[in-house]
């Protein structure tokens, strides 16, 4: 065996690191933010959210995660951040929205936390 | 033959993207960052690159997790800009050198990388804003290039030491192109970022400093680094810096270093260092 570069009993940041394990976990989710890579479907997503989670098979719980903006619970069950923000794009959530979600802090006290948050 | 002529480390983050497409170029926040790149572009109009080799990572424009590639190389004659959930951004297509992508190709693969080559890639912020940073596109782009893209994803990711010998093996692939050919080199990605979890937007100014000093002068110590090791460094989504160490091992020991700059505004470290070889 190679040298290991992981060490899974160290975790980053109180966080995850996304693998293949969690790849396997979350890819319906991910699978359908990366639908949202194209216009039309943003379309469809915007005009009815629920018959959009059904096309790509979201579970019960998965859909739940949607529906709540649960940016966190969505992590903890495989979405890849990156993907992630396609589905911020459509449900007007942005990266720092959802980061300060992250935190558990508002909007306005996560930019407080900034060197200058005029780079938005 | 085909030559390196210089190496560029830079961040590529999106939000330098979306401040470039808004104009907010000359604002304060964004200033420091936006001057930062005259002289590069500057430097590079004097050095007359023919092809950029961008080695960057895909954030989920073009590749999927149902097939994910470890490296995936360009070998096309023109590259599209890619929607990444937001529409296409107002920039001309890239353009490719075939012949020397078909080359480095060939090369790379009798060189034991077993990369993916791509007869169709669209392209994203992790090679655009290196590109609008570094090089004039009115109206069309000074220089041809060929995208390089890796797997920092979704681990298991390739290592620091085998990213390093990959730009070792970019290097020979240059050097046996039979026409005249002046290269450069482009790493991208970082410095620290974290974008999950409660320290969502945790960055670490020193580790980026140092990172700036040893990609200079000692790459060989970044690439002893473990996956672990750096994420604890510099954040889970701040291994993409290992994407510098394919710029760092297509130069020689002898590149000089012309340009270092750094900034860190919201939630990524904003790196730069650019290298050149003697003439």
């Amino acid at each position: 065996m190679a040298l290991p570069q992981r060490d899974r009993t160290r975790p980053i940041a109180d966080s995850h690191v996304f693998d293949l394990r969690l790849s396997w976990k979350g890819y319906r989710i991910n699978k359908l933010c990366n639908s949202l890579s194209e216009a039309a479907n943003r379309d469809a997503y915007r005009a009815d959210e629920e018959a959009y989670m059904t096309r790509f098979g979201l579970s019960d719980d998965q859909k739940a995660l949607v529906r709540a903006r649960d940016f966190t619970g969505l992590l903890d069950a495989g979405a890849n951040i990156y993907f992630l923000l396609k589905l911020g794009v459509v449900t007007g959530n942005g990266l720092y929205v959802m980061g300060a979600r992250m935190r558990g802090e508002s909007y306005e006290a996560f930019l407080a936390t900034r060197n200058d948050k005029g780079a938005v | 033959m085909g030559r390196i002529i210089a190496g560029i480390g830079t961040s590529h983050v999106p939000s330098i993207g979306a401040a470039y497409d808004r104009g907010k170029q000359a604002t304060p926040a964004w200033r420091p960052l936006f001057d930062a790149y005259v002289p590069v572009r500057e430097w590079l109009e004097e050095l007359k690159p023919d092809v950029a080799i961008m080695v960057y990572n895909d954030h989920g424009a073009d590749f999927f997790f149902d097939k994910y590639p470890t490296f995936a190389v360009g070998a096309s004659d023109r590259y599209d800009i890619a929607d990444e959930g937001f529409g296409v951004r107002p920039l001309p297509p890239i353009d490719g050198h075939l012949e020397f992508s078909q080359h480095l190709c060939e090369s790379l693969v009798y060189d034991e990388f077993d990369l993916t080559v791509c007869q169709e890639m669209r392209v994203e912020h992790g090679f655009l804003v290196p590109m609008h940073l570094c090089f004039d596109h009115t109206p069309g782009w000074n220089v041809a290039a060929v995208p390089l893209a890796v797997n920092v994803l979704q681990h298991p990711l390739p290592t620091a030491r085998r990213c390093y010998r990959l730009g070792q093996a970019i290097r020979r692939a240059v050097e046996s192109y039979p026409a005249d050919l002046r290269v450069v080199v482009l790493g991208t990605g970082g410095m620290s970022h974290q974008l999950t979890g409660p320290h969502f937007g945790k960055m670490d100014k020193d580790w980026d400093q140092d990172f700036l000093d040893q990609i200079e002068h000692d790459p060989d110590s970044l690439c002893e680094l473990t996956h672990q090791t750096l994420m604890e460094r510099y954040g889970a989504e701040g291994i993409e810096l290992i994407m510098w160490l394919v710029m760092r091992g297509a130069l020689s020991g002898r590149a000089r270093r012309v340009h270092r700059h750094y900034y860190a505004p919201m939630t990524t470290g904003m790196g730069l260092i650019t290298l050149e070889e003697p003439v």
